[in-house]
């Protein structure tokens, strides 16, 4: 495991029977219930489910985005809220969420200019992380002057750009083709080695999953639990060439069954059934 | 007021036109009345303060009030000839106009009705040619580059600055007017017709284009159709402006008819009875507020449960 | 419609204006038209040239102070409402439907009021008609670019535990920006028609308003068209402020739209 970052708890994440339930007028959904997770420092965990079984709601309950019903979180040892104030998190949403009226450079700066950095050391860093997303030569490009790929790694490098403790990435690249998706990946696993940023990834994709994590917390739905992590063995640095392994292929097995089997083992239960329907009725 | 106004703001950050639902009516009207309460008090307080002697002596719902109150100021603004007190101008309303003669409120209905005719034809001319060149421009590349400049420019100009001439110039009493409302209508429902005629998605263009539609056929099944509610919230800028055009054409014009003379009219006597200007004026607001009102209506009886509603 | 470059896009329509203006001229001239209503260009011009010193001058000053005075008061208060109800969803909620309904409301009429307020000989009457008919759509305007913000963009400002004047200074006005000058343009034209109008119901008998309907009424058809080439002018003159000041202000809408 890379660096402790020096605190004395070496998780990062620590949840202990966290809850979140919506009221939406007459009735109360149960988003998330009973989540125990732990991530150490240094860890790649990707939250993968079907719709609705809260994995955004857990990623903006540990980046205090949320408030969570019930349970316990600390971050790095501390309540989310301070951990936010300390500046630990990293977001990178599934839209690139980039400011028009800054160029690539200025965006990337943004968060730096908020928290006060130095005018040189904005310009240093930005210029390193331009190197590090690939994008020189685009420094004074306007959002919309990018492809898709490119605004998503423009705030890549802006979440990285105050060297945050932990990386909080939900559904990034979503939105992108398979291709450019796969060479998204592998540039989230390069950043990843070079900077040691522990990663919380949500996620649709199985394969991406598999491909980036350390770890893949599975989880199911209604309401949304944990129902099986499975570890990613897989040597490391990965490269194009992991996606061909014997390995990969049955951990994306394994991970599909896990997606599948609750599916099948909870559909004809009474009580979760009712739910199901109840939830329906209200969204 | 808005002469043509989003105009310029056409195609640029305005809110996305949208069907309105009925969440925020309420709000609206609570809002609405919470205003017309500050502005009385403000009004009242301004007299109460710096207006004329209050001398207030009758029979109010059986009670006898009689009150007097002496100012601290006197301000030229808050005396009784520059600001009568509210209640004299609603009771404008339903006392004479002159002597023996009908209750200014029945004659301001007429005079109302009129400048209502006015507005409306200018309205029907208007949007009828707005629309008109929204499906000409959406049709010609070459009709919209040459003329949609035109379109613009003409509302930078104050186009009412040439109404006396126009009044003149076709010397038809309320249909001048109405052509210079006409002007004033045609710009927005242009703008609109041209975004909302385009408004629709990229995708059902070429799904009609599979089916090998025809122009019209698009025009008439995905055009047209996308259109209505860019179109309705042109028609509500059009129709406060056509109300606008109708109001200030009718300066010049003379015509004895109509707000606008009646405001000619009272604002010449205005010495001896300036809560008749005052009547007049909210009867100006009143018409633009029920033609923009009726065009409401018009948009929710015919788009409610066929277009996506937006609370907002 | 083509905003790319408006000199580009509007240069084919003023030459269109040339050779109509040509046309005209030279019909006028060759089948010797007796164009009583709408004299021929020259007529007008020599008319603007001859009255300048004497009326129109001081007229157009007049005029134009009136409106640039009203815009300036109605869009500073406009935008300093906006900014100071914008953070109470109450406020905004109540203010926005008020500030459209105003639209439906002929403020023009309100003029022979001013008037009889202040004296048609002063200009205030018509700063005040300006500045009420400006207010509404900037302060609109206002309150909806500095709260139409991205949801994820406050998220992310609040990731960066930003503090309330740091997301409005970063976020929020920068995204008001292309919505004020929205406004801005709406305003100019406003107000040019709100003083030029306005002296219709009175004002000094060398404004414009007053000019152009006392000429129209004496029958002096060239004279009341110099004046009006005035107003068109005045008007055009605001409005491509607006656009210039934007250009210099927001250089990226621009670009941005025109990439569109």
């Amino acid at each position: 495991m890379n660096a402790a970052a020096g605190s004395a708890s070496p998780h990062v994440v620590e949840t202990h029977g966290v809850g979140k339930v919506f009221e939406t007028g007459d009735a109360a959904v149960t988003a998330l219930d009973g989540i125990d997770l732990t991530i150490r420092s240094g860890e790649f965990v990707s939250l993968i489910g079907p719709s609705g079984c809260g994995k955004s709601t857990l990623l903006r309950i540990i980046g205090d985005l949320t408030d969570p019903s019930g349970g316990e979180l600390r971050v790095n040892g501390k309540s989310a809220r301070q951990a936010r104030l300390d500046r630990d998190y990293g977001m990178v949403f599934q839209a690139p969420v980039l400011m028009d009226w800054r160029n690539v450079a200025s965006n990337i700066e943004l968060p730096l200019e908020v928290m006060g950095f130095p005018r040189e050391d904005r310009a240093r860093r930005s210029a390193a992380l331009v190197k590090l997303v690939e994008l020189e030569g685009f420094e004074g490009k306007h959002p919309w002057q990018l492809s898709g790929g490119m605004q998503q790694r423009v705030a890549i490098a802006r979440a990285l750009a105050f060297d945050p403790k932990l990386l909080l990435m939900d559904e990034p690249f979503g939105a992108l083709d398979e291709m450019t998706r796969e060479r998204m990946n592998l540039e989230v696993m390069r950043i990843w080695r070079e900077t040691g940023t522990t990663i919380v990834f949500v996620t649709h994709s199985i394969p991406e999953a598999v491909f980036l994590s350390t770890r893949v917390v599975v989880m199911s739905a209604r309401p949304g639990r944990i129902s099986r992590v499975v570890d990613v063995d897989l040597p490391q640095p990965r490269t194009v060439d992991t996606r061909e392994e014997p390995r990969y292929f049955s951990l994306v097995t394994t991970v599909r069954e896990a997606l599948r089997a609750h599916l099948v083992d909870t559909e004809p239960l009474d009580d979760l059934g009712d739910a199901r329907i109840r939830a329906e009725g209200i969204s | 007021m808005t002469v043509a106004s989003p105009i310029i703001g056409a195609g640029r950050p305005v809110a996305a036109p949208t069907i309105r639902g009925t969440v925020s009516r309420r709000r609206r009207a609570a809002g609405a009345v919470v205003l017309l309460g500050l502005v009385v008090l403000v009004w009242e307080g301004a007299k109460w303060l710096g207006g004329d002697p209050w001398r207030i002596h009758g029979t109010v719902l059986g009670i006898r009030v009689d009150y007097e109150h002496f100012p601290a100021f006197n301000w030229r603004i808050a005396d009784d000839l520059s600001l009568p007190h509210v209640w004299d101008v609603i009771r404008a309303f339903v006392d004479p106009a002159q002597r023996n003669g009908p209750p200014l409120g029945l004659i301001l209905a007429g005079q109302a009705l009129f400048t209502f005719r006015e507005a409306l034809t200018g309205f029907a001319f208007g949007g009828l040619l707005g629309l008109g060149l929204g499906i000409l421009f959406v049709h010609s590349r070459l009709a919209e580059r040459a003329l949609v400049p035109y379109v613009v420019a003409s509302q930078t100009i104050p186009i009412l600055a040439i109404s006396p001439i126009i009044v003149v110039a076709t010397q038809a009493g309320w249909l001048s007017v109405a052509i210079i409302s006409a002007y004033l209508t045609f710009f927005p429902v242009t703008i609109g017709a041209l975004r909302g005629l385009r408004a629709a998605d990229p995708r059902a263009f070429e799904l009609l284009r599979s089916y090998a539609a025809s122009g019209r056929q698009v025009l008439r099944q995905l055009r047209l159709p996308a259109s209505v509610p860019y179109l309705f919230a042109a028609f509500r800028i059009a129709a406060a402006a056509s109300v606008i055009g109708a109001i200030i054409g009718e300066l010049p014009s003379g015509i004895s008819d109509g707000l606008g003379s009646a405001i000619l009219n009272y604002n010449q006597y205005y010495i001896l009875g300036p809560e008749k200007l005052w009547a007049t004026i909210i009867a100006c607001s009143f018409v633009g507020i029920a033609f923009v009102g009726l065009v409401r209506l018009a948009e929710s009886l015919l788009t409610r449960g066929r277009y996506r509603p937006v609370d907002r | 419609m083509t905003r790319s470059s408006p000199l580009s896009s509007w240069l084919p329509a003023l030459l269109l204006a040339v050779v109509v203006l040509a046309l005209w001229e030279g019909a006028s001239i060759v089948l010797g038209l007796q164009t009583f209503l709408l004299p021929r260009p020259s007529l007008i011009v020599g008319k603007l040239v001859e009255l300048w010193p004497s009326t129109l001058a001081r007229g157009i000053a007049f005029t134009a102070s009136e409106a640039l005075v009203g815009l300036v008061t109605g869009v500073a208060c406009g935008t300093l409402v906006g900014l100071a109800t914008a953070r109470w969803r109450t406020a905004r909620e109540t203010l926005v439907p008020i500030g459209i309904g105003a639209s439906t409301v002929p403020i023009i009429a309100f003029a022979p009021i001013t008037i009889n307020w202040f004296g048609p000989e002063s200009m205030l009457p018509r700063v005040i008609i300006v500045a009420v008919m400006v207010f509404f759509p900037t302060m609109v305007n206002t309150i909806r670019g500095l709260t139409q913000v991205e949801p994820a963009a406050l998220e992310l400002m609040s990731s960066y535990a930003a503090t309330d004047r740091q997301t409005l200074m970063k976020l929020r006005v920068p995204n008001a920006l292309p919505f004020w000058f929205t406004a801005l343009r709406i305003a100019m034209t406003l107000s040019v028609i709100g003083a030029v109008v306005g002296e219709f119901f009175g004002g000094p008998l060398y404004s414009l308003g007053i000019y152009i309907t006392n000429q129209t009424g004496v029958s002096d058809y060239a004279s009341a068209w110099a004046a009006i080439v005035l107003a068109c002018f005045l008007g055009i003159a605001f409005y491509f402020a607006a656009i210039l000041l934007e250009r210099l202000l927001v250089p990226w809408y621009a670009a941005r739209e025109a990439a569109r």
